[in-house]
């Protein structure tokens, strides 16, 4: 039988060759890979190899002329059992040829419930007028990898926050933003900045920078109330050096701030409602008292938590602060530990300076500032005396506590750092 | 006048620099050398060892032959030949051991059938219907590396993880000569040097980069770059199967033992063409390619051979019939070899479902579906 033979593309991508010579003749008996032909393609002068044994019937193309790719170049008479009628292949070399058995439907593709695919126009234009293939774009939030990795961990979900990036890029900021239980504002558009004068200097906002704005903005939309109480300290610093050569606290530096919080937790036992946020129309309280510190680092403000403070003895607060304000200064504070304190502490005292107002953490219902300790004369034992004295200042979320709920919590901690003798009543 | 330079001819490297750092157990005419500490790393091989080695070498030949052949009667789409390189691929191939892990590039037919690969999976790639010819984990072999050089990056990865595991098995990395100007070349000597990865970097370097020669790129020889990274290095004469072998098998013991990678730059010769849609004859003179004819891997252990008398007519007869039955599979696997679904495309892109791909098989079968017989 009959077995035509048709050129391939001898390259990759070639749509003829020139045939330069035949190696056979019409009546030759030739052998599977022996050479038949020389052919020149557009890249190489190649020897073709027989595809089969038997014997050749007929030279389709003349030496010297082109053919293409798909062109019956000659025919072989083969032995084959399988007979005259089966359909030349379409080889891999001949590309991909036109289906002539086969064509669009006219009336398009049936369209697919894909959920969030439409399906593509077919190719041939419809004769009546089309409907217009509805947009169903699926709203993806856009945000890097290790941003989504970031809100999975913090448990944020991405599809509810409003990047500030450009294009709704969710950043880093966005999710920790939110993670601290800020309500997530869609930056407004970098508008052209005005001019400024020569002896300005303008610093770009960006990071901490930025998070400390957004986060003193919301917490200025809180109702608060700050109140204010010196206290004489003198025996929690006595006891602080008593413990200094107590072995058990050998490995331990306890602050002051430790003491501070000490108090604080010890306070907030008596005082639940104070550990409690303003959550739209409730209030809600918590049993677990996550501690925040407010740092002052090289990269600004941060308020590290220290989880559980509440269920920590002085040595474990002191070791805790030790490590968290370490760690926040070096930089080195993951995320999570960035978020969901239920109070804080900020210790403006270590700047020297006697107390100050403190802003609410937003999301939380009260916040104490510690201020320097200083020797002044103090009313002591009827008489007046040199007492270590520090002022304390409490700002309170007047949604949450009201002033007597404020004070009474505060004047609980003073008493426990006046006479820390009192821990025995806690 | 003769020039110092090989680029300066526009050619390759000249075939034989006589370089005495060259390790070669065997000469062009088949003389082998039996002293020496390479020649003791192979002194275990026994007449049927040796004959193993010559019938893998004339086997993939013919295989490779076969292959062009196919594809000149259309029935691959492409094929990289990898006549003249036969001694470098079995004499390397031949060291793995099983649990070891081979990362290729495109040419390295040969170490495939080493390792395992049917005639039909070697095959399959090239005729354009599937995207892997063979199951990685099966033969310890990744699918071969199109992208020059990308595989030495993995693995020196696959490498950092079996120390991480603790295995035992080590890594071999086969690249070309232009691949060591490559950035992902470079990074991944310098990442197997850091983590100290049980990899050997497998330099067949067969004189041209395509149109490229070797002495333009690497003037000062590719083994010598492999110092600039700390990586120890061995220039072999690749169309030496002994010292292939030889050089392999210390490069492996020295992984296996937690020493780190190794640099192995095999000179060999690509004697066919880039592959069958290029034209050798463009860029490269008939005198360097009958300079190397001279140096054929495959000849070279026949004469060596047959002076021990380990290969006779008979024995040279039954070797050829295998490789032509080789050869008649090869024809026969490919040519039976199936269109795959059009579906078969989204199966294996991901390991686990994804959305994405799943809407894109969805609206694949649509457009399929849109399709009706012509009345």
């Amino acid at each position: 039988m009959i077995r035509e033979f048709r050129l391939p593309d001898l390259g990759e991508g070639l749509t003829e060759s020139e045939l330069v010579a035949w190696r056979v003749a019409e009546g030759d008996t030739v052998e599977l890979g022996q050479i038949i032909a020389e052919v020149e393609t557009a890249k190489a002068m190649v020897e073709l190899p027989s595809p089969h044994t038997g014997v050749v019937e007929r030279l389709h193309a003349e030496p010297g002329t082109t053919v293409q790719v798909g062109e019956t170049l000659l025919a072989f008479r083969v032995d084959d059992p399988e007979g005259d009628d089966a359909p030349p292949p379409n080889l891999v070399g001949y590309g991909a040829v036109a289906e002539s058995g086969r064509r669009r439907r006219r009336q398009g593709a049936p369209a697919v419930d894909g959920g969030t695919t439409v399906l593509e126009q077919t190719s041939e234009p419809e004769p009546e007028p089309a409907p217009e293939p509805v947009a169903v774009v699926e709203h993806r939030t856009l945000a890097a990898p290790p941003v989504r990795m970031l809100a999975a961990r913090l448990g944020v979900r991405l599809d509810e926050l409003h990047g500030s990036g450009p294009h709704g890029l969710v950043t880093r900021e966005d999710v920790e933003r939110a993670a601290a239980g800020a309500q997530p504002t869609a930056e407004a558009a970098p508008s052209a900045s005005p001019a400024i004068e020569a002896d300005e200097e303008r610093v770009p906002v960006r990071g901490v920078r930025k998070a400390t704005a957004d986060a003193m903005i919301r917490s200025a939309q809180v109702p608060q109330v700050t109140m204010f109480l010196p206290v004489d300290v003198t025996p929690t610093l006595e006891l602080l050096d008593r413990l200094k050569e107590d072995r058990a606290f050998r490995e331990v530096r306890v602050t002051f701030l430790a003491a501070v919080a000490r108090a604080l937790c010890l306070a907030l036992r008596r005082h639940r409602a104070v550990n409690a946020r303003w959550d739209g129309d409730s209030i809600v309280r918590r049993r677990a008292v996550h501690l925040g510190i407010a740092v002052a680092t090289p990269r600004g403000l941060l308020v590290p938590v220290l989880r559980d403070a509440g269920e920590l003895d002085l040595a474990g607060l002191a070791d805790g602060l030790a490590a968290l304000t370490s760690t926040a200064r070096d930089g080195r504070t993951a995320p999570a530990d960035l978020a969901g304190s239920t109070i804080t502490i900020t210790n403006v005292g270590v700047f020297g300076v006697e107390g100050g107002t403190p802003l609410l953490n937003a999301g939380e219902g009260a916040i104490l500032a510690v201020g320097a300790v200083a020797r002044r004369p103090w009313e002591h034992d009827g008489g007046i005396a040199l007492r270590d004295v520090v002022t304390l200042s409490l700002t309170i979320d007047h949604r949450v506590l009201d002033g007597e709920q404020g004070a009474l919590f505060l004047a609980e901690i003073g008493r426990l750092l006046a006479d820390p003798a009192r821990a025995f009543t806690a | 006048m003769s020039s110092l330079l090989a680029h300066d001819t526009g050619t390759g490297s000249p075939p034989d620099r006589g370089d005495p750092r060259t390790v070669r157990l065997l000469t062009p005419d088949g003389v082998r050398q039996t002293s020496g500490e390479y020649a003791a790393r192979v002194a275990d091989l026994d007449d049927a060892a040796l004959l193993g080695l010559y019938t893998d070498m004339v086997v993939i030949r013919r295989i490779d032959q076969e292959a062009t052949a196919l594809q000149r009667q259309g029935e691959l789409a492409l094929w990289p030949p990898l006549l003249g390189q036969e001694a470098a691929q079995i004499g390397s191939a031949r060291a793995l051991e099983h649990d070891d892990f081979v990362f290729s590039s495109y040419r390295e037919h040969g170490v495939a059938w080493v390792r395992g690969a049917t005639t039909a999976e070697l095959c399959r790639v090239w005729r354009g219907i599937a995207v892997a010819g063979w199951d990685p984990y099966r033969i310890g072999m990744a699918t071969p590396q199109v992208i020059i050089g990308a595989q030495t990056l993995h693995a020196t990865g696959y490498a950092i993880g079996a120390k991480y595991d603790g295995a035992a098995s080590a890594v071999v990395s086969y690249f070309g000569d232009g691949a060591t100007s490559e950035g992902d070349t470079s990074e991944a000597m310098v990442f197997a040097v850091t983590y100290g990865a049980p990899v050997v970097f497998f330099c067949q370097n067969n004189q041209w980069a395509i149109s490229e020669p070797v002495g333009l790129q690497a003037p000062t020889g590719i083994a010598a770059r492999a110092a600039g990274f700390g990586l120890p290095s061995v220039t072999v004469d690749g169309n030496d199967v002994l010292a292939v072998l030889a050089v392999t098998r210390e490069a492996l013991e020295r992984a296996r033992a937690g020493e780190g990678p190794s640099f192995i730059e095999a000179v060999t010769y690509r004697m066919g063409p880039h592959t069958t849609a290029d034209d050798p004859t463009r860029y490269r003179t008939a005198d360097e390619v009958e300079a190397w004819k001279a140096k054929d891997p495959v000849a070279r252990l026949a004469a060596y051979l047959r002076g021990t008398g380990a290969l006779t007519d008979d024995v040279d007869a039954e070797v050829a019939a295998t490789a032509q039955r080789a050869a008649a599979a090869l024809r026969a696997d490919c040519t039976a070899l199936g269109e795959p679904d059009g579906e078969s495309i989204f199966d294996d892109v991901y390991a686990e479902p994804h959305p994405v791909l799943e809407a894109q098989r969805t609206r694949f079968l649509a457009y399929r579906e849109g399709f009706e017989e012509e009345r």
